[in-house]
């Protein structure tokens, strides 16, 4: 393919890119902003810094229960959707699929409020009939996290299996290996990228979820995104400038980082493919 | 000889070993079973189940008690069971001219963004595609990382560019215009929408344009077609199914979303999650929550099926 863009198509692009950045780049500049007024500039300074390491245990116990809550939720998410994933794609027809095809599909396009809603009637009900659970907060949200998440980790599962070519699990077959031995040592090894994508999805999606943990939990249980909501709802508030900029240059790096060891590995393994070929 | 104790230690190892015994030979032949069950009760129970909860209390009435919503299924003196059914928060969603309005404006909201993401995102995709390998890998970053980053953040950092003395504003009166008035405005929704969103169609469209052959395009040149023409009846049909599944993507999540016209439109913009959001949460009532819930999902129910469709069909393909 050649490398020479049209005019309209670098402006485009630039256009495109400008307006991702510009805004979270803004943020990260007012950060600094000495005035308490976020949009109006009053000089350099550190001081929203000082305020969010020092002064705001409340934030740093919300950042604690988001982690749990999404480190739990990205375990059991990779868990269920590899185990849904496999079952999709290698286990032909069986009765009940259509209904599991869209029940693992649906969560994906859902509308929030209604995912959240529907959770909490249940969780409501549940409570009333068997007293379980028999308060809201970190297991409830985290229930509803791996619903939602469990259908992400399955459609990366899926794509990754029916792109995988069969023949070591064809071989390990063919030398006696049973089923779930072929499935323990030689699928899901072969998996592991994909689950590991996976988590890190999950783990993401959970982070960044207000609508549906605000839903579901109850008093005493305020994630992250739960507590940032509440302040910027009132309008801009410096503090919060601070922490979007520690959260993105954390997530930035994070991503970068994930970035380069995938692109690494790709070119390993070409490298690792063109001499075995040569020799 | 052993003593008693003993022989009971050797047979609780015993009965150990045999539940150990059938247990692997129970995963040896049913490990399937479990491998599509535990997922299947996981979303019967957690995802299928609630939504019977929703349809539910919406045929409910609401009262003062805790929860908020009587019971369908009522005892009668004489032990005979009634079942009550209201229809009245559906007649009241479908009278009262707030919720309808609601309803048309969201619908119009998500299809103008919808349009909006398209415009943008289609020129993009196509230069990705386009573009030489090392490019096209920062390019496809740079459009992935916010996507990472945190989507209230996002919507918060349009907060501080739209504010009646942000950024925007303060270029404008510099060069000589009036300030406009942008937050709590439609405007500043279609833009957090557009923000929010764009990826959502980038990606599906360059995923369908790389895919495609692109030979087509020089075969239509030689043939002596004007650039427009060959966009309008090459490119566009070859890229229809990735322009219909990232609008779906775009438009589906849109007509129900809650944060950006809640922080960015404020009172003045409608839309269906906001109202659904605010009815549960401060107005407390949950029967007519659930029947704005259960008529969100009556205008989202073809879209969404139409977009499994096309996921089926692409995971068969593969």
């Amino acid at each position: 393919m050649n490398g020479r863009l049209s005019t309209f198509l670098i402006t485009s692009v630039c256009f495109v890119i400008a307006f991702l950045y510009i805004p979270i780049f803004m943020l990260i500049v007012y950060s600094f902003n000495y005035s308490k007024l976020v949009p109006v500039w009053g000089g350099f300074s550190v001081r929203w810094y000082e305020k969010l390491f020092f002064d705001s245990p409340e934030i740093w116990e919300a950042v604690v229960l988001s982690l749990k809550i999404a480190t739990v939720n990205a375990s059991f998410a990779t868990i269920l959707g590899t185990l849904a994933g496999l079952a999709l794609v290698r286990f032909g027809h069986f009765r009940g699929r259509t209904l599991f095809t869209g029940m693992i599909s649906a969560p994906l396009v859902m509308p929030e409020v209604i995912t959240g809603l529907s959770l909490l009637l249940l969780f409501i009900w549940l409570q009333n009939s068997i007293g379980w659970p028999n308060e809201r907060g970190f297991t409830t949200i985290t229930i509803a996290h791996i619903t939602f998440s469990m259908a992400y980790v399955a459609v990366i599962i899926q794509s990754r299996l029916a792109g995988m070519a069969q023949d070591l699990e064809e071989a390990a077959q063919d030398l006696g290996a049973k089923p779930l031995r072929v499935l323990i040592d030689i699928t899901l090894p072969l998996l592991a990228p994909g689950m590991l994508a996976g988590w890190l999805l999950s783990f993401t999606l959970s982070l960044d979820d207000l609508v549906i943990a605000s839903f579901v939990t109850g008093p005493g249980a305020t994630t992250l995104p739960i507590l940032i909501y509440s302040r910027v709802r009132l309008g801009l508030r410096p503090d919060i400038n601070a922490l979007a900029t520690i959260i993105i240059i954390v997530v930035a790096i994070g991503v970068l980082l994930a970035a380069w060891i995938m692109f690494r590995q790709q070119k390993q393994r070409a490298l690792e493919l063109k001499m075995s070929e040569e020799t | 000889m052993s003593t008693p104790a003993e022989t009971v230690v050797a047979e609780q190892i015993t009965t150990k070993n045999r539940l150990v015994h059938r247990l692997t030979h129970f995963l040896q032949y049913h490990w399937r079973k479990l491998v599509l069950l535990v997922p299947f009760v996981w979303l019967l129970l957690f995802f299928l189940a609630p939504f019977f909860f929703v349809l539910k209390i919406s045929f409910a009435e609401y009262t003062l008690k805790s929860p908020p919503y009587t019971d369908l299924i009522q005892w009668a003196d004489e032990g005979v069971m009634q079942i009550r059914i209201v229809v009245d928060n559906f007649a009241y969603l479908w009278e009262d001219d707030l919720y309808v309005n609601t309803y048309l404006s969201s619908i119009k909201i998500s299809t103008i963004s919808t349009i909006l993401c398209l415009l943008v995102g289609y020129p993009m995709a196509y230069a990705i595609v386009r573009s030489s390998h090392t490019v096209k890998h920062i390019l496809l970053m740079l459009v992935i990382l916010p996507f990472w980053t945190s989507f209230l953040l996002r919507v918060y950092a349009w907060m501080g560019l739209l504010n009646d003395q942000g950024l925007i504003n303060d270029i404008l009166t510099w060069m000589g215009f009036e300030p406009l008035r942008m937050m709590y405005t439609h405007f500043a929704v279609y833009v957090g929408i557009v923000y929010t969103y764009v990826p959502f169609m980038i990606l599906p469209l360059y995923a369908n344009m790389e895919k495609l052959d692109w030979t087509l395009l020089e075969a239509a040149a030689d043939l002596g077609a004007r650039p427009m023409t060959t966009f309008f009846t090459v490119t566009l049909p070859m890229t229809l199914p990735g322009i219909i599944a990232g609008s779906l993507l775009v438009f589906i999540p849109a007509t129900g979303e809650f944060v950006i016209p809640d922080l960015l439109g404020g009172g003045n913009v409608l839309m269906i999650g906001r109202v659904l959001y605010n009815e549960f949460h401060q107005n407390i009532d949950w029967p007519v929550a659930s029947a704005v819930a259960i008529a969100l999902l009556l205008v989202l129910v073809i879209p969404m099926m139409l977009y499994q469709h096309i996921q089926a069909k692409e995971v068969e393909v593969k």
